[in-house]
């Protein structure tokens, strides 16, 4: 009995901790943007680094997944998924992207 | 640190003591994760579509003028904060803590889950005041395809926080019931996960850009 409530405890903590992680990154994220304004790209990088931690944090703290052996299946779902989305968001901003750049040329 | 033998299917396992409801829980909660991700494929292509809009304002209200960053960041804080307490429900269940305790935390997730999504609707009412509708341009369609999405979700992930806790109090802690209770906690932390995605890329993004 011992055992398990010290074991519950370990959990606890671990979402505890994902939880006051994602909060100091949230307050991070809106501090970085309320201090520097949100107009050069290199404000919005920092922003965006910050939700990526946020992302892998989150990911590790609260949905578990890691790298540990019998969780790895699921490892490569999520990781293909991933895959699978990224060539898809990025054709579409290359190729649409693209397709605006020249459009504009055209009305210019 | 030595972890529990038992760790049949991704995620959050119930251990020993639920052993039965562990394997119950094997096939569908993998299920369950493959529609996790089809789900974040839909959600990924209505980003890259909101990041192709961006520009797309036909003269109608922008970013700036729409978006109201400190309603924002409350929504953040209590999207995270339902995120933690869906989490310790999940807890509640797996140490065999009283029935109560799970309910309680069902009832605190769901009331954060409501309060978020009154923040987000007062947001697009005063969005429309603005003139920010969704057939005024091609960025606030898109803008209108994915965040209202995700508060579908939310709306969706609430309904099934009623339908679990009234299960849980009727029919009790079943195998079936406590297989729910693990697939809601994922899908709950799923849409924090979105929820990320939206303030760096729809918000602080649009601002950026936009």
């Amino acid at each position: 009995m011992d055992n398990r409530s010290e074991m519950h405890r370990r959990e606890r903590r671990r979402y505890v901790i994902g939880y006051g992680g994602s909060l100091i990154l949230t307050l991070a994220m809106f501090g970085v943007a309320y201090l520097f304004g949100i107009e050069t790209v290199g404000v919005y990088l920092t922003i965006g680094l910050l939700g990526l931690a946020q992302l892998i944090l989150q990911l590790v703290y609260f949905l578990h997944i890691d790298r540990r052996r019998s969780s790895r299946e699921d490892l490569h779902l999520v990781l293909f998924s991933t895959m699978v989305l990224l060539i898809m968001i990025l054709g579409t901003v290359w190729v649409l992207g693209n397709l605006a750049i020249r459009m504009h040329m055209h009305t210019m | 640190m030595k972890r529990a033998p038992t760790h049949s299917y991704p995620g959050i396992n119930l251990g020993e003591r639920h052993a039965s409801a562990d394997k119950a829980a094997e096939v569908v909660t993998f299920g369950f994760w493959v529609f996790l991700m089809s789900d974040l494929v839909y959600f990924g292509l209505m980003f890259a579509i909101y990041i192709t809009m961006i520009d797309a304002q036909a003269g109608g209200p922008g970013p700036h003028e729409l978006f109201d960053l400190k309603s924002v960041f409350a929504q953040t804080l209590i999207l995270l904060t339902s995120s933690l307490t869906v989490g310790l429900a999940m807890l509640a269940l797996k140490y065999n803590l009283p029935r109560g305790r799970i309910i309680l935390w069902f009832g605190v997730t769901l009331l954060l889950g409501l309060s978020f999504l009154v923040l987000e609707i007062r947001d697009f009412m005063a969005m429309a005041e603005k003139g920010g509708i969704p057939q005024r341009s091609g960025f606030l369609s898109a803008f209108f395809g994915l965040v209202p999405l995700h508060g579908l979700h939310v709306a969706a992930g609430c309904l099934w926080l009623i339908v679990l806790g009234v299960q849980l109090r009727v029919k009790g802690m079943t195998d079936v019931i406590i297989s729910r209770v693990v697939r809601l906690a994922l899908f709950w932390h799923f849409l924090d996960l979105i929820w990320i995605g939206i303030i760096t890329i729809v918000y602080f993004g649009g601002l950026t850009y936009g």
